[in-house]
């Protein structure tokens, strides 16, 4: 076969080619005709097929995200949009990375890989920026909890997680697992990467330096995931299709360790002038948004590219994506010590070509030139669409259909809530993530955030917590997204942390439906007017789109990621009780709400009217106080209320250390058990009287809810609970679900197993 | 006291080890697998992980380190060795200690606070805890089933080998719920469970953990 170089294709104008295969539209492709004044060369072809897909070009999201660059100006806010991560200084010098992606797609095809891989991603985006990984995080979202294929999905899914983020050493501290039929046939995996560096240490993706080398490292380059964002992210799944199964990577997470830990010394060493890692879009990403953010040029040579396969063509090499790979720019003086860190860790390193001057990205295979392109027309002049947008058609009348006020059973509602696959225990899940590797997990799942000491001798730690309510969202997108940052803030603010920033994971259907169009640019205004409300800085995040199977989109899900900074980790204040005699203190202002809540949807299966009234004022002061509680060390528990509501909340507290309470409720007894209003939480004191004056101080409503104690919950003349009963309720949902039989343990003949 | 900590390519749980040991009053000092020379370290410490990704065996390539053939050797000699997870792994495979750790039973990774019953206070890791006194401690694994033939597990019970038995429950469907095991001098001592994970009350779910770190302390500087 022969090449396809670039002077072949200047000569040979009306070669047909495949664009509409790879996944672009004609009058993309007759743009890249224009801009390179020539048809592109198979190689070229390549290249901006996967760089100007949905997944990396951002094409129907990007006028709707520039909302977020008119946030007014964070000073916490180092590195903004842009970068791989945003970079948040916490504090003495400090400095913190995090974001979340998604990998959706690949995890309905291939679970255990789609996830792994999804892990993998993240954890090199936030390397890329110089940070030492420090956590992990995953939100994850499947069809209904019954349904055949949600056992063939969800336990690769969260083994994937699991495998990955274990073998890196990277504790997974928290995150979200629920169920919904829109998620049947596209389940949503997102996964959040958090990094601590110090300030001076923030490293960026850019090639400068005319003659510096550019040195690809980490794992061979081998057939799997080509097209993986073309064809994978962009496209849904058709039953009759073809399977699809090699467009999904395949992870090593032994190899993304040694090179975490060759990063981490190679910057320690100051060897690097930048850097980026490999994901979507592979060697076509790296190089051509490396060059493009800096002085535009640069020469690779594929041939010098190590292989797993040498059958690969030119065009699959550029489009791989093999994990495990990144891509350095270095000073020709440091290439021998940079080789040398890597052979110490065992890590493969090339050097495949140098930045040259110019404004060319050109790419050499056997001798003869493939590529030449101006780099920013792949990594960031991609089209741009203002698609179409409608509100949808059924919203009113969904928004009409209000749910149902009045329990009958209250007793009977609660049981039901707390032991529904979305209310019940996750050990079944969490129990297969490491949360104690690197010593430093202070709080980790089934708490409202996790929390992360990253210095031992001043204490000063992070918090983080996601959240996603997809129901909300689907009843009014653009309130539903402030809701969701609104209980990631009061996640945080639960902890005792102060929120600092914001990185969302924004999941939705088909942008060539105007109604999910119109979802998403509802999400992000609302996301980006919260954030306003709040004075918080949205850092970075993802977009994923095309979450729909046939004709039916996904419920709109912004996942909503809020980071919080402890000043001191000992005064972090934890969930559930452990001492029998202290005082409930129910904080924040409870009002008959249903809409969309988990009450409505588990007992009535109804979805309908409008989501809880947002308040981010309400919201604000009670992080406050929140705060002032933590620091004073007054509270000795807090709890959020949301999906749920007290129901839901009181349940954990009391199951976390089996110790129950004697409480009383004033008003509409379902309101009070089971609204979704926002601002809320319950905490646990030995002094209710300093803690009421506190909650005056910051105008926030406080009620004493009654007393911890006892072996069961007991809400006065109304219900109740034994613990036992409650936690074989709340307990046994997923396991019954998802376990299978263990396996028998034979017995082992002697001599098989070495003695000594 | 200075204690090593190895590194191979894919340990995890080398810098907690590392921070036990200086909580428990010792100086870690870092050793790398590809060395040979133990620096002159008075006791060692190999820690949790998935040393080359478990694959092969976990711990089978790790035991053939140019580390490791000095530990064997100077393990041999007395020099106490704790073996923690990953660690206890390798030391099977490198036939300090009896046995082998295959897949749990149910097939899941699994972390968790483990009870665990200390059988044994007279090793060189566990003369800090009282014999039958009962500890919490992380457990985090995936390959921790401990396995051996009848015959081989009566003759380690027979000998009072067994250090900790899982008590609570036993988390990955080990024979007799043993969670660890003695050579026979009480200087090598491999546990599945995590005691670099219960240090302080601000990560941990107890402090129990310390006591392998202290015990070791004790033993050199009263020896």
């Amino acid at each position: 076969m022969t090449v396809d170089t670039v002077s072949h294709a200047a000569q040979t104008p009306d070669e047909p080619q495949p664009w509409a295969e790879l996944g672009l539209r004609e009058d993309e492709y007759a743009r890249i005709r224009e801009i390179l004044g020539r048809r592109p060369t198979t190689a070229e072809l390549a290249m901006y097929s996967v760089m100007w897909s949905e997944h990396c070009s951002y094409k129907s999201s990007k006028v709707h995200l520039r909302t977020f660059g008119d946030l007014p100006r964070s000073e916490a806010l180092l590195v903004g949009m842009g970068e791989n991560a945003g970079v948040v200084d916490v504090g003495d010098g400090y400095a913190v990375t995090f974001k979340v992606e998604s990998h959706n797609h690949p995890s309905y095809i291939e679970p255990y890989q789609g996830a792994a891989t999804g892990v993998g991603g993240i954890v090199r985006d936030i390397l890329t920026m110089g940070a030492r990984p420090v956590a992990v995080m995953d939100s994850l979202r499947f069809g209904r909890a019954d349904a055949p294929d949600t056992a063939r999905v969800l336990p690769g899914v969260v083994a994937g997680v699991g495998g990955y983020g274990n073998c890196l050493g990277l504790p997974n501290i928290g995150g979200e697992l629920l169920f919904d039929d829109c998620y049947a046939g596209n389940p949503l995996v997102n996964a959040l990467c958090v990094g601590v560096m110090r300030h001076e240490d923030v490293r960026l993706a850019k090639a400068e330096g005319v003659g510096n080398k550019v040195v690809l490292f980490g794992a061979r380059t081998g057939g799997d995931g080509i097209g993986g964002v073309s064809v994978l992210a962009s496209e849904t799944f058709d039953a009759a299709g073809p399977a699809k199964r090699p467009a999904v990577q395949v992870g090593d997470p032994f190899t993304e360790k040694l090179l975490i830990e060759a990063c981490l010394e190679i910057f320690a060493a100051d060897l690097v002038t930048g850097i980026q890692d490999l994901g979507g879009a592979g060697l076509s990403c790296a190089t051509s948004e490396l060059a493009a953010a800096g002085s535009g040029g640069m020469h690779v040579d594929l041939d010098t590219v190590p292989l797993r396969d040498s059958t690969l063509t030119a065009a699959e090499i550029l489009m791989s994506e093999s994990q495990e790979r990144m891509c350095a720019i270095v000073e020709p003086a440091k290439v021998e010590q940079f080789l040398a860190v890597c052979a110490k860790w065992d890590v493969l390193a090339t050097v495949i070509g140098e930045v040259t001057d110019g404004t060319r990205l050109t790419v050499d295979w056997h001798g003869e030139q493939i590529v030449d392109v101006p780099p920013r027309t792949v990594a960031l002049d991609g089209p741009v669409y203002h698609r179409p947008m409608a509100r949808p058609a059924d919203l009113d009348a969904l928004q009409a259909a209000v749910p149902p006020v009045e329990s009958t059973d209250l007793r009977a509602d609660w049981l039901a809530v707390v032991g529904s696959p979305d209310g019940a225990d996750k050990s079944w899940v969490t129990e297969q993530y490491d949360r104690y590797v690197q010593g430093n997990t202070v709080l980790a799942q089934p708490e409202d955030a996790g929390v992360v000491r990253i210095d031992e001798d001043t204490h000063r730690g992070i918090a983080l917590a996601l959240d996603g309510n997809a129901r909300f969202a689907r009843l009014d997108p653009y309130t539903g997204a402030q809701l969701n940052l609104s209980e990631a803030y009061r996640n945080v603010a639960v902890s005792g942390a102060v929120p600092l920033a914001v990185t969302n994971c924004l999941n939705f259907g088909s942008p060539e439906e105007p109604e999910v169009m119109w979802q998403f640019a509802e999400a992000v205004r609302g996301l980006a007017d919260g954030c306003r409300a709040l004075g918080l800085p949205v850092t970075g995040g993802n977009v994923s789109l095309y979450n729909q199977t046939g004709d039916v989109p996904i419920n709109p899900t912004p996942v909503i990621g809020v980071l919080g900074v402890h000043d001191d980790v000992r005064t972090r204040v934890s969930g559930g009780w452990k001492t029998a005699g202290e005082t409930l203190v129910l904080l924040g202002e409870t009002r008959p709400e249903f809409g969309g809540s988990a009450w409505a949807s588990v007992v009535h299966g109804h979805l309908g009217g409008l989501p809880p009234q947002l308040d981010l004022d309400a919201e604000r002061a009670l992080g406050e106080l929140l705060a002032d509680l933590a620091a004073d060390e007054l509270v000795s528990s807090a709890h959020d209320l949301s999906d749920g509501g007290l129901a839901q909340a009181l349940s954990e507290s009391a199951l976390r250390y089996g110790v129950g309470a004697t409480v009383s409720v004033r008003g509409d007894a379902t309101a009070a058990l089971f609204s979704e209003s926002v601002a809320r939480a319950v905490v646990t004191t030995s002094d209710p009287a300093t803690v009421l004056a506190a909650a005056r101080g910051r105008g926030v409503p406080a009620t004493e809810l009654g007393t911890t104690g006892g072996d069961a919950l007991v809400v006065e003349g109304l219900v109740e609970l034994p613990l036992a009963e409650l936690r074989t309720t709340w307990s046994t949902t997923l396991p019954a679900l998802f376990d299978t039989p263990e396996a028998t343990v034979g017995a082992v003949p002697t001599g098989a197993v070495p003695t000594s | 006291m200075r204690i090593g900590v190895i590194t191979f390519p894919g340990s995890l749980d080398d810098v907690d080890a590392a921070r036990a040991v200086r909580l428990a009053g010792a100086e870690p000092v870092a050793l790398w697998h590809a060395d040979d020379d133990l620096a002159g370290v008075e006791a060692v410490v190999l820690p949790g992980g998935f040393s080359y990704g478990d694959y092969l065996r976990a711990g089978a390539i790790a035991a053939r380190a140019p580390m490791m053939r000095t530990v064997v050797d100077r393990a041999r000699q007395g020099l106490p060795v704790l073996g923690i997870c990953n660690g206890f792994q390798v030391l099977c495979e490198a036939g300090l200690l009896p046995g082998a750790l295959t897949r749990n039973s149910h097939l899941h990774f699994r972390n968790r606070d483990q009870g665990l019953l200390v059988e044994r206070a007279d090793t060189a890791w566990t003369s800090s805890y009282e014999q039958g006194q009962t500890i919490v401690v992380p457990v985090k694994n995936g390959e921790g089933r401990y396995v051996g033939s009848d015959a081989d597990l009566d003759a380690l019970e027979g000998e009072g080998r067994v250090v900790v038995r899982y008590v609570g429950g036993n988390p990955n469907g080990s024979s007799r719920d043993i969670a660890g095991v003695t050579s026979a001098d009480g200087r090598v001592v491999g546990l599945m469970p995590h005691p670099e994970h219960a240090v302080e009350d601000l990560t941990g779910p107890s402090v129990d953990g310390l006591g392998f770190f202290t015990s070791v302390l004790q033993g050199v500087l009263s020896a």
